[in-house]
């Protein structure tokens, strides 16, 4: 009998601002242990929170990317529980009245196995709630003892809860990659995942069709999509075997070992979800003026969504070739920028593409073309050196220099690999390159066809075969002629004019 | 809502405090007292009016987001029973 899968996901998105959620100390990365940790972040007796601004307009920015209602009024409250790493013995956070409401996220789903086709699926947002981090417990080398670095305490989080609404790993993995690909391109998280600045917990829960919601376990602190795929495997088949050797699931909080690729409960106590949530009275409550909301909206860059829906609409790119370039924000600028090089600077690729009237031919470059360069051999080259991105070597305006060479027919394929390797290689423009290497192909009609000529002249035996009826030499006549012109003329013009003269 | 000696316990349990009988049966008496309080207030008719979160009816104010806090690790941890290594050292955590 079939089990249907019910999955939901909390995700922890440490916002980019410079300081604390409710203190002035710096937030950077690595710094040597507790050297960032404040009075506030130690909870010295007597210091009192101060909401950052920062955080509040990062949230205003999410809820309004995901078409989510925002509260213009939301509170803060305390979530007691003790734990070394939280020295005030409560987490400030939100409970029942969080910054931002429902909402939902639409995202395109590459089914794991099988011929199945992508599809799209919309998972709808509870809330996003805003709340402090912890700080981190380092287990060193001394004995019976733990070592507590309070530097990442007070850290601003964004909590974004969604609704059970995905029924595969596969699902699962592709909303969180959404979720990952949106905060950075509104740019409200730097998304690292093994800063720990990204982490999904996920619950799962198995039912037969029409049967009500079964019982879930949460798997804590997924910090990468391949273990949350492996993680959910194994925890809906650990379900699944429980239910049909006659056993129960019970409630419980479970951690993924990637190295046996197991789950594993850990250890409960009964009251341990006992969190005695109520208003923080050391913070009044948030208010959020529409007039804030709408300044906010104005900053908010255009979507992946919308995006990816122009790139198919007005530039006739596929769906797969769109979703792919709209990856990263990164990825879409480069994109952009290479369609229409020879924008003046100031105007965004972006602008630049929607003020164009014409379909898919930008500044001469075709937007297939370009796509293809830039998840063929741009991403592969990157892929090779390890690099991201913003680290590629060719800037967008370079590669769109060259692109613009290969749309006006001055060089071919070939020749744009080569250009393509001296470029990432040594720099330097498309067009100094192909004259210092020669690389210019030879167009002219009357001198293809004097080539041609000579060779139909010197072929006379091969000619004849040909014309009798033996296609295949064709090949033989084009390697030659190419030969001939050092490679250099223009493949669709020397098949035309060689067609031409063998039919005579 | 009376309290009930278990209630008092597991709250006692919950916030880590460590309490003898006696001081349990007191706790639960002073608790029930404001209990009382709390049954008295909840009889007040409040149709009609908003609830409130906070006992002044102002908003919270906003800091920008900017670094105001230095270093003072050194006097932080001069307080400290247990430092290591720039660490603050606990009883061993077990997972």
């Amino acid at each position: 009998m079939q089990w249907e899968i019910v999955i939901g996901l909390e995700v922890h998105t440490q916002l980019s601002t410079s300081t604390k959620i409710f203190s002035g100390a710096s937030t950077a990365f690595g710094a040597e242990p507790n050297t960032q940790a404040d009075a506030v972040s130690i909870a010295l007796p007597g210091v009192l929170p101060v909401l950052n601004k920062g955080a509040v307009e990062r949230a205003i920015k999410f809820g309004l990317a995901t078409g989510s209602h925002i509260a213009n009024r939301s509170v803060f409250a305390r979530k007691n529980y003790f734990y070394p790493d939280l020295p005030k013995g409560y987490q400030i956070s939100q409970f029942d009245l969080p910054v931002v409401g429902q909402g939902a996220l639409t995202i395109q789903v590459e089914p794991l196995s099988g011929n199945a086709k992508p599809y799209e699926k919309t998972v709808r947002i509870t809330r996003a709630h805003l709340e402090e981090d912890a700080g981190k417990s380092v287990h060193g080398d001394s004995q019976g003892v733990t070592g507590i670095d309070l530097n990442r305490a007070g850290t601003p989080l964004l909590e974004i809860v969604s609704e059970p609404d995905m029924s595969s790993a596969a699902e699962a993995v592709a909303y969180a990659k959404a979720l990952h690909t949106l905060v950075r391109w509104i740019g409200i998280c730097d998304g690292n995942m093994q800063e720990g600045s990204f982490r999904c917990d996920v619950n799962v829960s198995v039912r037969k069709p029409g049967q009500p919601l079964g019982t879930r376990r949460e798997i804590k602190n997924l910090n990468s999509f391949k273990f949350m795929q492996q993680a959910i495997d194994y925890e809906v088949q650990w379900q699944i075997d429980t239910i049909e050797n006659g056993g129960k699931v019970h409630q419980a909080t479970i951690l993924f070992n990637p190295d046996t690729g197991e789950t594993r409960a850990m250890r409960s106590k009964e009251d341990a979800h006992d969190y005695r949530y109520f208003p923080d009275p050391d913070l009044l409550p948030l208010e959020i003026s529409n007039e804030w909301i709408e300044q906010v909206r104005s900053t908010l860059p255009e979507l992946p969504q919308a995006k990816q829906a122009r790139y198919v609409n007005d530039l006739g790119l596929s769906a797969y070739d769109a979703s792919i370039l709209t990856s990263s924000r990164e990825m879409a600028d480069f994109f952009e920028t290479a369609l229409n090089p020879s924008s003046i600077l100031p105007l965004s690729g972006e602008e630049a593409v929607r003020s164009s009237p014409d379909k898919g031919r930008l500044g001469g470059v075709e937007a297939k073309l370009c796509a293809n360069w830039i998840i063929g051999e741009v991403s592969a080259q990157l892929n090779r050196d390890g690099l991201d991105m913003t680290q590629c070597p060719i800037t967008a305006q370079q590669l769109g220099g060259m692109l613009a060479r290969i749309a006006d027919g001055t060089i071919s394929n070939s020749g744009a690999k080569e250009v393509f390797r001296t470029m990432w290689a040594e720099g330097g423009e498309a067009d100094a390159i192909i004259e210092a290497k020669g690389l210019k192909q030879v167009s002219d009609s009357g001198a293809i066809e004097a080539l041609v000529d000579e060779i139909i002249a010197g072929n006379a035996d091969k000619v004849a075969e040909y014309r009798s009826g033996k296609d295949k030499l064709f090949g033989f006549f084009v390697g030659l002629a190419m030969k001939a012109s050092k490679g250099k003329a223009n493949p669709a013009q020397l098949n035309d004019i060689l067609k031409k003269k063998l039919e005579g | 809502m009376p309290l009930s000696l278990a209630d008092v316990e597991k709250v006692a349990r919950l916030a880590r405090l460590a309490m003898n009988d006696q001081e349990l049966q007191a706790a639960q008496a002073q608790l029930s007292n404001i209990f009382g309080l709390i049954a008295e207030m909840q009889a007040v008719d409040t149709k009609g009016i908003e609830p409130m979160s906070h006992a002044q009816d102002v908003a919270q104010r906003l800091r920008e987001d900017k670094v105001t806090e230095s270093n003072q690790r050194e006097a932080f941890q001069a307080v400290a029973p247990q430092v290591e290594n720039g660490l603050y050292l606990v009883p061993q955590v077990i997972e």
